[in-house]
This record gives structure tokens, sequence and C-alpha cells, in this order.
């Protein structure tokens, strides 16, 4: 037992953690010390309020990453899940909707997104087609049919304690990053202590051999599809009690930004590694990028193109890391070859 | 018949599809099968198309490039202030400096690839975000529309008066997509280092292994689509007759569904130029219908996106897989 916990310990604080960890505190005290306001509750708060939308997106890439895909319907899926919601409070009640049509709401939200992730998980599981394809059309057809029927309008109106939710607090943590929290320690469960979790990383890292050890490999791409679906549900739940209103396209930018941030987070491109714990950390030197700029005075934009710079720097720091352990390691055989 | 049929299998089923499809829509609406219809629908889909035979190159080579619907505004503004700094241009010039400023962003990419050892996805979106936010933030959102006169006036390639008294017409940028389509095939399938990038992308090291220069085809194939980006950009600004910066974000992921649906592979070593323009004519086919057929706008995507995925589900699943899986399935 200690020594499982020892190498637990070991395996979290070394590598990629640490040096996310480092990083994020080295850019907490470049903008500590540039502007007087960032560190401020005023900030912090605002932080907490804006990460959680894309950090539930993020959660939503991550597990068809781990297994060698990709859910490029993860936007288009919260926004169809955020209209189920939406329509739900409208039709029995409109503002004066009461609590048990809230969570009637949010169980027809979460049927939507896990319906969309399930077949996606039917499709990949059943034919040779590619993930990326598969939710590709998903999207297209998600979209579609959000526009379809909400006209791309913005659809508003909700009861007072929805947008009490999406901007309330409970001991000073706003509670969508309280949800973002939960959701995501739960992820770390399912992927570190359960059958499907395992499941899905044997999966990306090599199907065929996952399938001849006699892992049920389609049931574990449909559940893993389905769970992505559902957290997209999540992310429409919280996205819809944020802003007071769904509209088809919300949130549309935050595409390419989760699989950035799943990439900055070491997660695998072909899958079969990655984890939960340097995703979150990813994602919240994300934010302190974009707010620290924001209060510098610099625009969404540039903090965009920064990103993309700093995943470019991760990247490449990844690759001499690995040259230079390479060469150190060979230097340390060499005697035996001799 | 049978034999093309197993030699290109899905060219022929996006064929099959494509000749349903009109048989429908010609029972239909009886604009379908005009000359005026064919001529609209060639000169819509010239833009998507250069975009995609130039993807096709890099999806061959084994890599993926998200970042050239981004790279080909940038292309659109750097070309329009090159443009003016040269006093104005003409179409070669144009051509040329477009083209090459496509190739040099598609160099960064090829570069950080090669030289890194990252995979192209993550490189390529990062790209996408570093050029896309620089666009924004340089520009500030601002649209430029006092573009050069040769820029914008349209150019009519070949017209024809219908009896019905409209005009068929066929565009500059229609005759350009058949230039890259003919350049991409020639490229692709008889020069030395098209199956060279076939054979890249099939098997990375044993390319490397038999004398195949990698970083050539890796900075060929990612040029080739840069140079593919910036025409198409050129070619978008003139159909539009504007350059708006966040005009052409989003194109990514459409003409990528387009080009794998018409057989591309994922892993690289397999497509065609002609699965690739069939997968995008087949959307355009749909949508045009769609709408000749008076359907409401809001529901196209809607209806593209079920077509999409049974295409998918029909041409990747082979029922006799399907019956071992289940089999294999329930004995578990």
């Amino acid at each position: 037992m200690t020594s499982t916990n020892h190498r637990n310990i070991k395996y979290y604080f070394e590598g990629e953690v640490a040096g996310l960890l480092i990083f994020l505190i080295a850019v907490v005290v470049a903008f500590s010390l540039a502007s007087p306001n960032f560190l401020t509750a005023t900030n912090l708060s605002s932080m907490a309020i804006q990460l959680p939308a894309l950090g539930l997106l993020t959660l939503a890439m991550l597990i068809p990453i781990l297994s060698g895909g990709l859910n490029l319907s993860i936007t288009y899926t919260a926004n169809m899940s955020g209209l189920a919601l939406a329509w739900t409070l409208q039709a029995l009640g409109g503002p004066e909707a009461g609590v048990e049509v809230f969570v009637l709401g949010c169980a027809l939200a979460l049927t939507v997104g896990a319906l969309s992730g399930f077949v996606i998980g039917v499709v990949v599981a059943y034919t040779k087609a590619h993930p990326i394809l598969v939710s590709l059309s998903m999207m297209i057809l998600m979209r579609g049919i959000g526009e379809f029927l909400s006209r791309g309008k913005d659809i508003t109106g909700f009861p007072k304690f929805v947008q009490e939710i999406g901007q309330g607090a409970i001991w000073g943590i706003p509670i969508p990053m309280l949800v973002f929290i939960v959701c995501a320690v739960a992820w770390h469960i399912i992927l570190s202590r359960t059958r499907q979790g395992f499941g899905t990383y044997m999966l990306g890292s090599n199907i065929m051999a996952t399938a001849y050890s006699g892992v049920a490999t389609k049931r574990n791409l449909i559940v893993l599809y389905t769970l992505s679906g559902l957290m997209c549900a999540v992310a429409g739940i919280v996205m819809l009690s944020q802003f007071n209103s769904v509209r088809v396209g919300h949130g549309e930018s935050f595409l390419l930004i989760t699989v950035l941030a799943c990439f900055l987070g070491a997660a695998d491109p072909f899958g079969g590694f990655g984890r939960v714990l340097p995703v979150f950390l990813a994602l919240v030197i994300l934010q302190v990028l974009s707010s620290g700029l924001n209060i510098l005075g610099a625009n969404q934009h540039l903090s965009t193109a920064l990103w993309g710079i700093f995943l470019l720097a991760v990247v490449i720091l990844r690759w001499a890391w690995w040259r230079y352990s390479a060469k150190l390691k060979w230097k340390l055989e060499e005697p035996n070859n001799e | 018949m049978a034999r093309i049929f197993k030699t290109h299998p899905i060219e022929t089923w996006l064929l099959v599809l494509i000749i349903v499809a009109s048989v429908i829509l010609s029972a239909f609406s009886e604009q379908y099968l005009t000359l005026v219809n064919a001529f609209d629908l060639v000169n819509s889909i010239s833009i998507n198309v250069i975009f995609a035979v130039g993807l096709l190159v890099v999806l061959i080579s084994g890599g993926i490039d998200i970042s050239f619907a981004v790279a080909a505004s940038v292309v659109q503004y750097l070309a329009f202030y090159a443009l003016s700094y040269l006093g104005g241009g003409n179409w070669l010039i144009g051509f040329i400096v477009a083209g090459g400023l496509g190739i040099m962003l598609g160099a960064i990419n090829a570069g950080l690839i090669h030289y890194f050892r990252v995979i192209s996805i993550v490189v390529t979106i990062a790209t996408f975000n570093v050029f896309f936010g620089l666009l924004m933030f340089l520009t500030k959102g601002v649209s430029l529309y006092d573009l050069p006169d040769w820029w914008t006036n349209r150019i009519i390639v070949f017209e024809r008066e219908m009896a019905s008294g409209s005009w068929a017409e066929l565009t500059l940028p229609a005759v350009v997509m058949f230039g890259a389509i003919s350049a991409t095939w020639f490229l692709i399938t008889y020069t030395s280092i098209g199956r060279q990038i076939y054979a890249f992308g099939d098997n990375p090291e044993g390319a490397r292994r038999i004398g195949i220069n990698v970083v050539a085809v890796q900075f060929i194939a990612y040029g080739w689509m840069g140079m593919m980006a910036g025409i198409g950009g050129l070619m978008q600004a003139h159909f539009m007759q504007e350059i708006v910066p966040n005009a052409l974000i989003g194109r990514e992921l459409d003409v990528l569904a387009a080009v794998v649906l018409g057989g591309a592979a994922l892993g690289g070593g397999r497509g065609t130029v002609l699965g690739c323009v069939l997968g995008v004519l087949l959307m355009a086919i749909i949508q045009n219908g769609l709408n000749l057929l008076g359907v409401t706008p809001f529901a196209f995507k809607a209806i593209v996106g079920v077509i999409l995925l049974l295409a998918i589900t029909l041409s990747n699943v082979s029922f006799n897989e399907l019956r071992v899986g289940l089999r294999m399935e329930s004995t578990q």
C-alpha cells in the first residue's frame, strides 16, 4: 500500500504536472507584478466564472481523444441540450416555472446530449468510419436541427432562479466552477478507477490488441461517446444558466480551443495517454493568460494567438526534453554496449 | 464496371449517389437539369474544390491541416497590402503573390511538423489560433472594400443565352478550379514526388528507409496546400468583391468532411482527386437541390447532416463484417 502511494505521488508530481504547475505559478507571478488588479477577488471570481463552459467542453473532448478519436460535435450538442432545457422551461410556465420543471428540463437536456454521443458511438463502433468524419456530420446535423427549430434566434425568458444558479456562489466559489470541479473529479475516477476508463486507454493504444484481449471494444466506444455527449449536455445547461439565454452557435469558437487544451495537458493526439489533472491545469493556464492580458488591455483575439503560440512552445519544449533525455540515456548505456 | 467498383469503390459509390440524387431532383424540379443551374453549381463549388484538392495532398501524405481556411484569410490581407505596394498589380502578379504567401504559411506548418517532430493536427490547430488571433487583432476585424478593379471585376469565360432568356455563365473561379484539379491530379498521379507523397503517407519510416527525401515530401505537401489556400483566398475575394477577416473561418471542417467523404484516408496513403471532387460535388448538389425544392434554408444543415451520416455508414459498413462482429459480441 505504501509503495503504491509512493508511486502515485511520484506519478502526479513528475513531468507534465510539475512543468505545468511551475509555468502556472510563473504566469500568475508575472501578471501580479504587471498589474495590481490581477490578484484581486474580483478578477479571481471572474476567472472562475469564465472557465467552466470551456472546461466542461474540454472534458467532453478529452475522453474521445484518449480513445484515439475526436468529438467535433461538442459545441452544437451543448447548444441542442441547452435548447431542450429552454423549451421545457418555456412550455411549462416560462418565467413562473418551478424547480421541478428545471429538473425535468435538465433530464431532457442530458438525454439529448447522451443520444447525440450514442449515435456517434454506434456509427464509429459498427463502421470503420473515422470519428472525425462521424462527429463532423453529427456537428452539422446538431447545428442544422438547432438552427431549424430555433430559427437562429436567442431563446430567453427563464425563471429567476436559473440565473441565480448560473451566477450564484457557494462559499465564495461560483456554482458553475463547482459543477466543473465535480465533473472533473468524476472524469478522473471514471478514467483511472473503472473498467470503462481502462478500456478507453487501451482502445487508444491499440484497438486490435484490445479487441483480441477480450475487451468489448464496440460497447466501450459507444459508452465513451455517450459519456462525452452527457458532458456536453452539462456544459449546455451551465451555459444556459450563465448567459440566461440559448442560441445555436454559442461557444462555437470553443471547439478547437478544447482540442488545444487537451494537447497542452499532454493528451496524446493518437490516444492512449493523458490524464484529467494536467488538462485541468492547462485550462487554468489558458484562463490566466486570457484574463491577465485582458487586464493589461489586450483583447481576446491576442489571447487566442498567444494560446496557439503557447501550445507550439510547449510541444517544442517537450521535443527538446525528449531529445535531451534520449541522449542522456544513450550516454548512460554506452559503457554497457562496449 | 464491376472492376471499377472493386478498384475505386468510394468513387463509384459517390457517383451512384450523385446520379440518384440528380434523377430525383430533376423529377421534382424543372430547373435542376438546366445548363444555367449546372454552371451555377460549378461556379459555387469552385473555391471549396480549390481548397479540397490542396487538403487532399496533405491527407495523402498522412497529415491533416486545420489552418488552411484561416491561412487563406491571412493571405487575402497580406496580398492586398503587397499588391498596393507593388502599385496595383494584375492577375498574374496576384496569383504569384497569393500563391507565394500561401506557400510560406504552409512552409511554417511543414517546418514545425518536420523539425520538431510534432503531430500535424497539434501544429495546425496551434497555427489556426495564431493566424486567426493575430489577423483579428491586427486588422481589428475591419473589412477591406477598396480592392483594385482587376481583382473584383467579374470575368466571364463562357456564356450562352438560354431559350428562357437567362444566361448560363462560367466565371473565372471555375477555370481556376479546373486548373487546380488538373495540376493536383498531375502532381499526385504522374510525378515521382507525387508517388513519394503516397509512399510517405502509407509508411513514413519505410519511405525514409528506401531513400525518399522526407523533408521535401512534407514541404511539398504543406506547400501545395498553402498555395491552394492562397489561390482559393484570392478567388474568394474576387467572388465576394471584399475581404472580410472571418469570412472563411469554419470552412476548414466543411472541406475536410467533403474530402474524407471522397475516400481520402485520415491515416494517409489513400485518396484520389476524382473522389475528392465528387465529395464536394455531392454536398453541393444536396444544398442546391434543397434550394430548388423550396426547402427552408434553416433545414439545409440538418438534412445535409443526416445524408452525411447515412453516406458514411453505408459506404463504410461491410455487412458481412457486421454479422461477424455481432456474433463476436454475443459470445463475449
